[in-house]
C-alpha cells in the first residue's frame, strides 16, 4: 500500500471510528426504542467500515487504542458531542450527505477503496436517509424541536468546510462533492422550514484542523475513555 | 398457525354463548396445547398475568442494556466492541417485540413505559447489580443470559401465540449473546493473570444472583400454579434452576473457572448437581428497591424518556401535519420511522464476523 493509501485509510477510517463511538455513547439514552436500534445500527455500519479501513493501514486494535491525539486524522465535524439529539441528527446529516456522496464517486473507481465503497455506499444511504427524515421531522415538527434543530444547524457548520479538504490518496472529485454536498444540505434544511446557516464553514484558527491532527477538547476525553482498559492490559489478548 | 379461526369469539359466530362456554372453549384449547390468539376470548386473570409478564420481560430488556451499554464506550478491542453494540442493540430490538406483543392484549407501549417509571411494574432484579469490570460482560453473557434462555426455550411453547412467536426469535439472539459471553469470559481466564483474576471476581459476583433469577422456590411462588396450568408457564422455578446448574458446572470446569459454591457436588442417586442454600434475603431486599443500582436504573430510564420527549412530540406534530387525514393514535410511537434492520442476522455489509 503507498503512503498516500495508508494517509487516506487512516483518514477515513477514523472518521468512521469516531463517529461510531459517539453513536454508542446513546445506547440507552435514546428518546425512543426504535432510534436505540437505529443509532445503535448506525454505529455498527461505521465500526464495520473503519476494522476494514484501519486494517487496510495496519492493526485494527493498535491504531484505534494505542495512537495519541495528534495521530488520529478524523474530521472535527465526528468527533463533537452528541448534545441533544437535534445535535446528534445534525452531525449525521452533515456527516452521511458528506459519506454517501464520497462513497458514491469511490465505489465507481478503481482504488484500493473501491470494494468498501460499494458496499458502503448503501449503508450510508440509509444513514443519510434516516438523517434527512429526522431533520425534516425535527424542523417543521414543533416550535422547540425546530429551535432545537436550528441551533444544532448552525452550531455544526463551522465543522463542515474541512470535510472537502482533498485527502492525499483518495481519488475523489472535491469540488463536485462540495457542490453535491450543498445542493443536498440545503434542499433539505429548506424543505425542514430551516435556515441555511450563513457563517463560515472553517474555523479562523489557521494551524489547521482534524486531518491535520488537530483536534478539539472534547476528543482527548474520549479517547482517554476509549482506550484506557485496552492500554492497562500491555500486550493482553482480548 | 397464527389464526386459530374455529374458535368462537364474542360477538360473532360466538354471540349467545354464555362466559362458561367461552370458559370451556378456552380451557380445551389449552389442553389441546392450541395456541391462544389475540381476538379469541379468554380469562381476564389469564390476560392480565400475561400483560404482566410479557411488560416485565420487555422492561427487563429495556433496562438491561444500560449495565452492558456501561462498557461500549471502554470495551477493550474493536471486535469486542462491535459484538457488544450488537448485543445492546438486539435487546431494545427485543423490547420492541415484546412490547408489539402486549400491544396484542390492548396494552400500549407508553401504558407499560409509565408503569415502568413510576415504579408500578418490575423488571428483572438481575439489571439491579453493577457492572464493575470488563469481565462482568462475559459473565452477563455466559451466566444472565443462559439464565434466561434456560427459562425462555420453554416460553417457545408458551399458550398465547405472540407471546410464543416473539420468543422464537428472542431466543435464538439470546443463544448468540450466551456463547459471545461464554467465549469471551474463556479469552480472559487463559489470557494474562490479570484477566483471569478479573474474569473470576466477575462469576463470583454473578453467580448467586444468577441462580435468583429463576424466582423464589416453588412453594413460595405466587403465580406458579396457575400459570403452569394456562400453560404459560411450563417448568416450575426450581426445576429450571436445577436445569440451569447442571449446564454450568461443567462449563466453568471448561472456563478453567470456579463456582462460588463449596456446597456443588454431583449427586449420583438424583443424577443431577447439588448446590448450596441461596441467601433469598439479598433477593428481597433487591426487589424492595434497596439493591446497589436501583435507583440508578430507573431514573436513567426515566430521564432519557423525559428527555426524549421534545422528539416524540416533534415527530407526532410532523405526522399530523403531513398526513391530514390520518387520525394519529398518539401512542408515542413515531409511525413513518424508518424501519432499521434490526438483530444479528443481516449484517453483511462491511461488518467483519464478530462472533
Amino acid at each position: 500500500m503507498t503512503a498516500a493509501a495508508h494517509t487516506a485509510a487512516l483518514a477515513l477510517g477514523d472518521d468512521a471510528l469516531v463517529l461510531s463511538h459517539r453513536l454508542g455513547e446513546w445506547a440507552g439514552h435514546a428518546p425512543v426504542l426504535e432510534e436505540e436500534v437505529a443509532l445503535a445500527n448506525i454505529a455498527l455500519d461505521l465500526l464495520g467500515q473503519a476494522r476494514v479501513l484501519l486494517s487496510m493501514a495496519g492493526d485494527e486494535d493498535e491504531l484505534a487504542y494505542l495512537r495519541e491525539e495528534r495521530a488520529f486524522r478524523n474530521l472535527q465535524l465526528v468527533e463533537q458531542p452528541n448534545g441533544d439529539f437535534a445535535h446528534t441528527l445534525a452531525r449525521q446529516l452533515y456527516f452521511s450527505t458528506y459519506q454517501h456522496l464520497l462513497y458514491g464517486q469511490l465505489a465507481t473507481g478503481d482504488s484500493v477503496f473501491a470494494p468498501l465503497a460499494g458496499k458502503a455506499v448503501h449503508e450510508t444511504a440509509y444513514h443519510r436517509d434516516h438523517a434527512e427524515q429526522w431533520t425534516r421531522r425535527l424542523g417543521d415538527g414543533t416550535e422547540e424541536s425546530h429551535r432545537r434543530m436550528q441551533r444544532a444547524a448552525t452550531a455544526l457548520w463551522q465543522f463542515t468546510g474541512e470535510m472537502f479538504q482533498p485527502v492525499e490518496g483518495v481519488p475523489a472529485d472535491w469540488q463536485q462533492l462540495e457542490r453535491s454536498w450543498q445542493q443536498s444540505v440545503t434542499e433539505v434544511l429548506t424543505s425542514a422550514t430551516l435556515e441555511v446557516p450563513e457563517g463560515p464553514r472553517t474555523g479562523a484558527w489557521k494551524a489547521g484542523a482534524g486531518r491535520q491532527g488537530l483536534h478539539t477538547e472534547s476528543f482527548g476525553r474520549m479517547l482517554a475513555e476509549m482506550q484506557h482498559l485496552h492500554r492497562s492490559h500491555p500486550g493482553a489478548r482480548w | 398457525m397464527a389464526t386459530a379461526p374455529a374458535r368462537p369469539t364474542p360477538g360473532s359466530a360466538g354471540e349467545g354463548m354464555s362466559e362458561e362456554a367461552f370458559e370451556a372453549v378456552f380451557d380445551a384449547a389449552v389442553a389441546a396445547d392450541e395456541r391462544i390468539e389475540p381476538r379469541d376470548w379468554m380469562p381476564e386473570a389469564y390476560r392480565a398475568t400475561l400483560v404482566r409478564q410479557i411488560a416485565q420481560h420487555a422492561h427487563s430488556e429495556i433496562i438491561g442494556m444500560q449495565p452492558e451499554a456501561n462498557w461500549i464506550t471502554r470495551a477493550p478491542s474493536l471486535r469486542r466492541k462491535a459484538i457488544l453494540m450488537a448485543k445492546v442493540q438486539d435487546e431494545a430490538g427485543h423490547g420492541l417485540y415484546l412490547y408489539g406483543a402486549a400491544e396484542t392484549l390492548g396494552t400500549s407501549r407508553d401504558e407499560l413505559l409509565d408503569k415502568l417509571h413510576s415504579g408500578r411494574q418490575k423488571y428483572s432484579s438481575i439489571f439491579n447489580y453493577p457492572t464493575l469490570t470488563w469481565a462482568d460482560v462475559g459473565a452477563i453473557g455466559w451466566l444472565v443470559d443462559g439464565a434466561a434462555i434456560t427459562n425462555q426455550v420453554p416460553l417457545c411453547r408458551c399458550s398465547y401465540g405472540p407471546y410464543a412467536r416473539a420468543m422464537v426469535r428472542v431466543c435464538k439472539e439470546e443463544s448468540f449473546h450466551q456463547r459471545q459471553g461464554y467465549e469471551s469470559l474463556l479469552a480472559l481466564s487463559r489470557g494474562t493473570a490479570a484477566q483471569h483474576e478479573m474474569a473470576q471476581d466477575a462469576v463470583n459476583r454473578w453467580w448467586w444472583p444468577s441462580l435468583m433469577m429463576f424466582g423464589p422456590p416453588d412453594d413460595e411462588s405466587a403465580h406458579s400454579a396457575q400459570s403452569m396450568e394456562w400453560k404459560i408457564k411450563r417448568f416450575s422455578n426450581d426445576e429450571l434452576r436445577q436445569r440451569f446448574v447442571d449446564i454450568c458446572v461443567p462449563q466453568a470446569e471448561s472456563l478453567g473457572l470456579s463456582l462460588p459454591d463449596p456446597d456443588l457436588r454431583w449427586n449420583e442417586e438424583r443424577q443431577h448437581w447439588d448446590f448450596g442454600e441461596i441467601d433469598w434475603s439479598e433477593f428481597k431486599e433487591i426487589l424492595k428497591g434497596n439493591g446497589p443500582c436501583n435507583d440508578q436504573r430507573i431514573t436513567q430510564r426515566r430521564r432519557a424518556h423525559e428527555n426524549g420527549a421534545w422528539v416524540r412530540e416533534a415527530a407526532e406534530a410532523y405526522a399530523r401535519k403531513h398526513s391530514p387525514g390520518t387520525p394519529h393514535t398518539g401512542t408515542g410511537q413515531t409511525p413513518e420511522h424508518p424501519a432499521p434492520p434490526t438483530g444479528t442476522g443481516d449484517r453483511n455489509g462491511t461488518r467483519k464476523a464478530t462472533a
